[in-house]
């Protein structure tokens, strides 16, 4: 493999692990401070994507127009999903939050099939974010460097947000011990409702641009990327914002370099991302970034 | 005017966990600017009074009436804790309860998340570093290594940092080395006439009656002896069953 060709595969590693990163944030925030894994993520990622077509596409919007009007929508999802199946079992065994989770993953996939119908509907990418150019020898289209550089943008401002500001220090606060927190005068619920707003709003993101980069849309679409940033925040150590992150990224390399280096292995590239949880939980069960943890569903 | 009122008025208070019943009707009232203690043995219901005025307890009854500076009345008794902060009480929790992966600046910034003002947030965080000059030391510590009475300074330092009218304290003096007891009791009582009303829980009598201005003697989840902090430390019972005979 030449080098140009290595950094084609660089840059689109660094796409796709990003992606993998911003959904990755939304699983790790919510289990920072609920343990609590969120299986309907992946399904908030679908609608996000689905929006961002229903405006653009079906409606004709522009599109930071449309985006906006996906992101918003999404987080509204996401904080609807928390105060209907999970803020009622706030005080409830974690198993009963985990099924409740799964159960709405179903039910927002089979509502996607019912509402949007189950047939894939390909997506108009704007023609300015596809137009090819060359760069020391490597072909690329906007949309390549759009990807990596607006995740990078979002994760540090909220890293500043969690690290600077009064409503992360209570979000690291809450992670660790919600009683204490709640006599400092923090609104417990508060701080969670913006942790799934987040989340929500970072995979709407993602679902946007992942719907730019592989141009469709179908119910099902968040299933597997779901899973697979799932596996990218426990790699990265869930809890952990920046290991969300670098998990995705670690992802999406394995993934793009293990089919660049061996193309014959191209139908076993989901298998990777297995493999790569399989590995963390047997050599550092609590991930590259990750705290000592307590117990875990 | 509002002197007549207490600051603090427990009525006929009694909580519940489950079937248990750890405070059976108790009344306690605490005035403006006075030092009040509660003291007894474990599990007596000391901490499970501070709890109910926290709200952290589901099964409680009876009244918890607030009067605040302006006069006006509030019914804490099935409020959130955030309601009890804002109204101007703040806890120093038992067991300290430091966020072990915060630093020590960031322990006490979250003490006063209530709080909006950022000239009185660094206000009283100067105030916190004066009482407790080592805690300024150890600003950018992480509060997990922080030795024990540094926890405790900081505990009682984050309570005072959203500006409270009432503090609650909450076995200050636990697990603390007797030459760190003292100076931590001398800081409460300093706090107290730099005009702060205290609630004072402590299984270490002798130093709180001392201290106390009214203290009232808790027994399996009722209040068995009341009076002055001068009257429990003569008093015959509260001597043998408190103070070491």
């Amino acid at each position: 493999m030449d080098a140009n060709m290595f950094m084609q595969h660089f840059i689109n590693a660094l796409g796709l692990g990003s992606l993998y990163g911003l959904i990755a944030i939304g699983y790790t925030m919510v289990y920072g401070i609920l343990r609590l894994i969120n299986f309907a993520h992946g399904d908030i990622f679908m609608l996000g994507a689905y929006f961002v077509f229903f405006a653009t596409v079906q409606y004709k919007l522009p599109w930071a127009l449309g985006a906006f009007i996906a992101v918003s929508g999404t987080i509204v999802c996401g904080l609807l999903v928390d105060r209907v199946a999970y803020r009622p079992l706030r005080g409830a065994p974690r198993i009963s939050a985990l099924i409740s989770a799964i159960g709405v993953s179903f039910f927002i996939e089979n509502l996607a099939v019912v509402v949007f119908s189950g047939m894939p509907r390909p997506v108009v990418q704007p023609p300015l974010l596809m137009e090819a150019f060359s760069l020391g020898g490597i072909r690329l289209v906007p949309l390549a460097i759009m990807v990596p550089a607006i995740s990078f943008i979002i994760v540090a401002a909220l890293l500043w947000m969690i690290y600077r500001t009064k409503s992360g220090l209570a979000m690291r606060s809450i992670s660790f011990d919600i009683e204490t927190t709640r006599l400092m005068g923090v609104s417990v619920d508060r701080i969670i409702a913006m942790a799934f707003a987040i989340g929500s709003g970072l995979a709407a993101i993602a679902g946007i641009m992942w719907a730019l980069r592989y141009p469709r849309v179908e119910p099902f679409m968040g299933i597997m990327p779901g899973f697979k940033a799932f596996i990218a925040a426990v790699f990265g150590g869930i809890g952990s914002v920046p290991g969300a992150m670098l998990g995705g990224l670690s992802l999406g390399f394995v993934e793009i370099m293990s089919v660049a280096f061996f193309p014959r292995l191209s139908g076993y590239r989901d298998a990777f991302a297995f493999l790569l949880l399989v590995v963390i939980l047997l050599v550092k069960p609590t991930g590259l970034m990750g705290e000592k943890l307590e117990d875990k569903i | 005017m509002e002197r007549k009122q207490p600051m603090l008025e427990i009525k006929n208070l009694t909580v519940w966990y489950g079937s248990i019943n750890a405070v059976k009707g108790i009344d306690v009232s605490i005035n403006r600017g006075e030092i009040v203690t509660l003291i007894g043995a474990n599990g007596a219901g000391k901490s499970s009074t501070i709890r109910a005025i926290a709200g952290l307890v589901k099964g409680c009854g009876g009244s918890i009436a607030f009067t605040g500076k302006d006069g006006r009345v509030t019914q804490l008794l099935g409020k959130q804790p955030e309601a009890m902060v804002r109204q101007g009480i703040a806890i120093s929790p038992e067991g300290r309860r430091i966020l072990p992966h915060l630093t020590t600046e960031e322990n006490l910034l979250l003490g006063a998340y209530t709080l909006s003002d950022k000239a009185q947030i660094s206000e009283n965080m100067e105030y916190a570093y004066s009482l407790f000059p080592r805690l300024k030391e150890r600003r950018r510590q992480k509060g997990g290594t922080l030795s024990g009475g540094e926890q405790q300074m900081l505990a009682v330092g984050r309570s005072l940092m959203s500006s409270p009218e009432l503090l609650m304290l909450d076995e200050p003096s636990l697990g603390l080395a007797p030459i760190l007891v003292d100076e931590v009791f001398e800081i409460i009582k300093t706090i107290n006439t730099e005009g702060r009303t205290i609630l004072l829980v402590e299984q270490n009598a002798l130093a709180a009656l001392k201290i106390a201005a009214k203290a009232y003697v808790l027994e399996v989840g009722s209040i068995t002896i009341q009076g002055t902090g001068g009257e429990l430390l003569a008093n015959p019972k509260v001597k043998e069953a408190y103070l070491g005979g």
